[in-house]
């Protein structure tokens, strides 16, 4: 079964951090990729930049408008994500609980099945 | 020969071939990183220059050579075990048991289901790390992560080549059997895209659940594990529609059901019942042949179906086969009766948010004319399904019931 698990970052949260507490976030983060590549759980990672860095692009009578910043108006947002294939839901969870935000307070990580898949692999 | 006989021809030598290498030689891994990459060079070589006198004798040689190879590189001062595998003629290896053997071996108990299934379908069903990677829609190097962990957790567990002995042999093989169930539903549940390869691994189950059964003739759940295998296959053309949505069983068109199959599996399955043991497998082979029995679905037997659910509530004990007797008992005695049975599965939390408690509720509550209730539960269920085919489906239902 494939899994997403999300990581949401707070930009605040992780300003307040020290260098040390990233530097371990870090690790952990390396660790935890290594455990899964091993295990054979892994089939992606991904880590997006700073959401000041996104752009919302939006179509208007045809002509694309876009606007600097992310869409969403909110305090988190998507800062990357692990595409995982594992036994059950369980598995899912006990691996997202493995990963290093979840231990900062004001950080989280959602864990959602994947439903439909394509462009990974070659037909 | 043709290049599909040529390849049926390697998925039945190669764990023969492994089998003897690994009898011979010990070591799991490197005599099955060999095999395979013999029977790579005979994919290749067979099909242009043609079928060597003595396929499994050739395969033997060439994997046993490259297993040499492999030793020298790796450790130059194994030169005696070297000359040893050198002198290896190569005869033909008549002892096909180390086919179960090698079973076995890749469902240790060590295991993770996901890497037992993935090594079994390398070592003993021949597939290529990619073919398995493909099936299963991950890339290749996820599976060969897996693949490799697989055989190095066997390595560190000790595991010598021989079939187990007495309790453990038998628990073992409930494994195995497991390992091949898995397989198939792997290869039988409908998904979008890449169904061909997933067809693919319905009929590498039937394959590996033939050879386990021509080994134990006498184990009535291997018969009925393979029973219920092809009585399950033989609805695979009419469960979908052409553009792959799900068919449910009463509005199947029964004609396309696949008659050479059913009466394999029917045949399997009346034999093993009149043994003294009765298990799950052989039950569910028992409710799949009431259904292939039947000529339209009114006219299906089901209180057999209730009874035989009722046996294996008793026996293997599981909410899903309890909700599967619900659906007969409504047949049964009605809408109500069902729900009733339904409601004892509320506070099971295995069952909590099911989409298959969910659907089956709803599809009781459609009968029992409670429209609303209906139309409520096949939207949820529809959002907690993780198959889209199944997601259409339900919608569809649900979209029925308000008109």
């Amino acid at each position: 079964m494939k899994f997403i698990i999300s990581m949401h970052i707070n930009p605040a949260v992780l300003d307040a951090l020290t260098k040390e507490e990233m530097d371990a976030i870090g690790a952990g983060h390396g660790a935890f990729i290594e455990e899964i590549k091993a295990s054979g759980e892994l089939i992606v990672t991904q880590a997006l930049v700073d959401p000041s860095q996104a752009a919302v692009v939006r179509v208007r009578n045809g002509q694309p408008v876009v606007t600097d910043g992310p869409f969403l108006e909110a305090k988190e947002y998507l800062g990357g994500f692990y595409l995982v294939d594992v036994e059950s839901k369980e598995r899912a969870i006990e691996l997202a609980a493995k990963i290093p935000d979840t231990a900062v307070e004001g950080l989280g990580v959602e864990v959602r099945q994947v439903m439909f898949s394509d462009g990974l692999l070659e037909a | 020969m043709t290049e599909h006989a040529i390849e049926d021809l390697l998925r039945e030598l190669t764990p023969q071939v492994l089998g003897a290498l690994v009898r011979r030689h010990g070591q799991f891994e490197e005599c099955e990183d060999a095999v395979q990459e013999a029977v790579l060079a005979a994919s290749v070589q067979w099909p242009a220059d043609g079928l060597p006198a003595n396929p499994r004798g050739w395969l033997v040689t060439v994997a046993s050579r490259r297993l040499i190879d492999q030793m020298r590189s790796e450790h130059a001062r194994r030169e005696r075990e070297t000359s040893v595998a050198t002198e290896v003629a190569p005869e033909d290896v008549p002892d096909t048991d180390d086919t179960l053997v090698l079973l076995f071996m890749c469902c240790h108990p060590t295991l993770t289901g996901a890497s037992q299934t993935a090594l079994t379908l390398r070592a003993v069903g021949g597939l290529t790390t990619a073919e398995i990677a493909r099936a299963f829609l991950v890339p290749e190097a996820t599976m060969a992560a897996r693949i490799s962990r697989a055989k190095q957790k066997i390595k560190a567990a000790g595991s010598t080549f021989g079939l187990p002995a007495g309790e453990e042999r038998e628990e073992r093989l409930r494994v195995v059997l497991h390992v091949l169930y898995l397989i198939f539903n792997e290869g039988y549940t409908a998904s979008s895209g890449a169904e061909l390869h997933r067809a693919d691994l319905a009929r590498e189950a039937i394959r590996l659940a033939r050879m386990v059964h021509q080994q134990l003739p006498d184990d009535s759940e291997v018969a009925g594990l393979l029973a219920l295998m092809l009585l399950t296959d033989a609805r695979r053309e009419a469960r979908t529609t052409a553009t792959g949505d799900l068919v449910p069983l009463d509005e199947q068109d029964r004609t396309r059901w696949d008659r050479a199959l059913i009466e394999e599996g029917t045949k399997l399955v009346s034999a093993s019942l009149a043994g003294p043991a009765l298990g799950p497998y052989q039950l569910q082979a028992a409710i799949a042949a009431t259904h292939a029995d039947a000529p339209t679905a009114a006219e299906t037997n089901w209180s057999q179906v209730h009874a035989l659910y009722l046996i294996l509530e008793r026996i293997a004990p599981n909410p899903m086969v309890t909700l599967n007797r619900a659906v007969a008992l409504a047949e049964l005695k009605g809408p109500d009766a069902g729900l009733a049975l339904l409601s004892t599965l509320d506070d099971d939390e295995r069952m909590a948010g099911h989409h298959r408690l969910l659907s089956v509720r709803a599809h009781l509550l459609e009968k029992a004319g409670d429209a609303t209730g209906a139309y409520d539960h096949y939207r949820l269920a529809a959002k907690a399904t993780a198959s889209l085919a199944e997601r259409r489906y339900l919608e569809s239902r649900a979209d029925r019931v308000k008109r």
